[in-house]
């Protein structure tokens, strides 16, 4: 039985369609991220399966309910607000056994459930605090306390990390995903970072200008994006996207790539049948900054990864990796190599890219041809 | 170089400083002074003021002209002075006062966080409500207070308040509700709450600061109030300000001073009175927590 599906949603405001037509469906116990850049319907959906906006057209189905028109009280819903929306002049407490009081839940089991909610959370000495006397993160865990302590059949989340610092974001991360396995509970969640999407979801559907541009799991989204959209919004640094010319080589075809005086054509694996329509034409080669990386011994020989020595125009250490610029068919490459491997600004090394899961986009319609 | 330019500034603000307190103090002395010449006038006895300056200080405290402007100056053909009225006034004052701001509250809180279609019309036909002059509306006022049967009467007075008033009370409600954030709203909703939970749990508690605001606004200008007073009152149920203009202008021979000005400090005393007591509750910030801090 799905948690959670939407069929051909559809909102428009005064003839503007925000929404055109969205289709999601997810099992009970999973963890559902929407992700987009600002403006692209995420947080108007979360709102509609909150039922805080109508739906123009299609269904929302929550369990095997059809909650179009029921109201927020009546979906089995609850929701953490990206400003936490505590109410100000309630304790702790009180904010956390409010939804139950109204829902006339006995006061002893009232008192029963903010008792499990704060040692869950370990906010129980926060109890008899008010909201401004917390700070963000405690603001946070009190708002996810006042989401479990009903106990619904879905949580929602609007983008509840963006309000903390980057340290904190990140800790409350791993706390969201430990809740999460611990309750079992399906989750919405609205977010406009892709490592957050990554990090935390089951399925993520990113979306762009109201339309669901990819549906997946984190893996099958970064390896197989459908789209010059969906490759560049999601990975940090993201995708390069070369201009390239396919050539046939050999029995198969492959990319034409400039560097520095120098031109190398590239094979690419399993790419014969989808780039054989487009011989003699440009495409967009998109390759991951991961996979060009410094000339290792072992992998030489091997069919996917191709070597080629390129001039290095910029490096910038993060630490674990150097990214290295180097400029191919006119734009700037970033490749991921090791520290110890990175060579200065103005030499040049030898680069390995791995073209096993290189993808191909065709420049026009920005859609995935390879 | 840049040492001598920091003396400089420093010298220039001191002196900025020394000319604003100065100009502050000149302004507090000039409204102080009509008040100080009031108190000083009613406290002196009717020979001293004859004889006296205007600003000295009264070379004897008497009381007598206080007790005679609430106990038994004349105000037309009954001399009982202002006592009577005094409670009149408290009596339309405080239900006007109170249901105003209520109705602005909720009006405030439909308007901004119930958006309903028209919501941005009714709220500007509101505004208008502001700008018409009290003149404008007697006439018509006068056919619907008759209408309603309540003509010459406290409610009559409550009800023209009520209706005068409601216009300014939505727009502070409003204004200050437009800067509650939405979501804890939409929080309320979801944790199942209605439309009057969400009002008397939530945003009541959060709108001190515009109470005290509308409160103060309200009763200075329902006290205060001359016109409606005169027109939609008569007799012994007259308003403290028509009561005060009547003892000013009774005159039995001598014109007692000392009388008028304990009367007129009498009349304006419980707005002062609101301002010292409810100022103190006009604090900021209250919404602070319900959003990043």
């Amino acid at each position: 039985m799905g948690a959670l599906s939407i069929r051909n949603v559809r909102k428009s405001y005064h003839g503007n369609e925000i929404l055109k037509g969205i289709d999601l469906e997810i099992d009970k116990g999973e963890f559902l991220i929407l992700v987009g850049p600002s403006g692209c319907g995420k947080s108007t959906l979360l709102s509609m399966i909150a039922g805080l906006d109508s739906v123009t057209s299609g269904e929302i189905r929550i369990g095997d309910r059809v909650v179009n028109d029921l109201s927020p009280k009546d979906r089995d819903i609850a929701m953490v607000f990206q400003s936490y929306a505590l109410y100000p002049n309630m304790t702790v407490r009180e904010n956390i056994s409010f939804g139950l009081q109204i829902r006339k839940v006995p006061a002893a089991e009232q008192a029963r459930i903010v008792e499990r909610v704060a040692n869950t959370l370990q906010i129980g000495h926060l109890l008899d605090r008010k909201p401004s006397q917390l700070s963000g993160g405690q603001r946070q865990r009190v708002a996810m306390g006042r989401a479990i302590s009903r106990e619904p059949s879905l949580f929602l989340f609007d983008e509840p990390l963006s309000n903390l610092d980057a340290k904190l974001r990140v800790e409350m991360r791993t706390e969201i995903k430990l809740l999460h396995q611990r309750m079992g509970t399906s989750i919405v969640y609205v977010t406009h970072d892709q490592i957050e999407a990554m990090t935390l979801g089951d399925k993520i559907a990113v979306m762009k200008a109201g339309e669901v541009q990819q549906f997946g799991t984190p893996q099958e989204i970064y390896d197989n994006p459908a789209n010059l959209f969906v490759a560049g919004f999601m990975g940090s640094p993201s995708m390069n996207f070369i201009p390239a010319k396919v050539e046939a080589v050999g029995s198969g075809y492959g990319v034409k790539l400039e560097s520095g005086q120098r031109t190398h054509v590239f094979p690419v694996p399993g790419g014969d049948g989808k780039l054989k329509a487009w011989e003699g034409r440009e495409v967009l080669f998109g390759i991951r900054p991961e996979q060009i990386t410094h000339k290792s011994e072992s992998r030489l020989g091997l069919p996917q990864f191709q070597t080629a020595e390129m001039p290095i125009r910029l490096t910038e250490p993060t630490g674990p990796d150097t990214m290295v610029l180097v400029p191919i068919n006119g734009k700037d490459v970033v490749c991921r190599v090791h520290p110890a491997h990175a060579g200065q600004p103005g030499e040049s090394m030898e680069l390995m890219f791995d073209l096993s899961k290189s993808v191909f986009f065709d420049p026009a319609s920005e859609q995935r041809i390879a | 170089m840049a040492d001598m330019s920091v003396a400089h500034t420093a010298g220039a603000s001191k002196l900025g400083r020394f000319i604003i307190y100065g100009l502050l103090a000149l302004v507090c002395l000039y409204y102080l002074m009509p008040l100080f010449v009031m108190l000083s006038t009613s406290l002196k006895s009717l020979d001293e003021i004859r004889a006296g300056n205007l600003l000295s200080l009264p070379g004897e405290f008497r009381t007598d002209a206080w007790v005679k402007a609430w106990d038994s100056a004349c105000t037309g053909v009954q001399c009982e002075g202002l006592k009577g009225f005094f409670w009149n006034s408290v009596s339309f004052v405080v239900p006007a006062v109170v249901i105003s701001t209520m109705i602005g509250a909720f009006n405030g809180y439909a308007l901004t966080m119930y958006r309903f279609r028209g919501s941005d019309l009714v709220f500007g036909m509101l505004m208008i409500g502001c700008f018409i002059p009290f003149q404008v509306v007697l006439l018509p006022m006068a056919q619907t207070l008759g209408a309603l049967g309540i003509a010459n009467s406290t409610l009559g007075l409550v009800f023209v308040h009520v209706v005068y008033g409601a216009a300014f009370t939505t727009l502070f409600f409003r204004n200050y509700y437009v800067t509650i954030p939405d979501e804890l709203v939409k929080a309320a909703k979801i944790d199942g709450a209605g439309f009057l939970r969400i009002f008397f749990s939530i945003i009541l508690p959060l709108s001190v600061p515009i109470i005290v605001v509308s409160v103060i606004w309200q009763f200075t200008q329902v006290w205060n109030d001359f016109l409606f007073g005169v027109v939609f009152s008569s007799g012994d149920r007259q308003p403290i300000t028509v009561a005060l203009n009547n003892l000013v202008n009774t005159s039995t021979g001598v014109k007692e001073y000392n009388v008028d000005m304990a009367a007129a400090i009498i009349a304006a005393l419980p707005t002062l009175l609101v301002y010292i007591v409810a100022g103190k509750y006009f604090v900021r910030g209250l919404t602070a927590g319900a959003v990043k801090g």
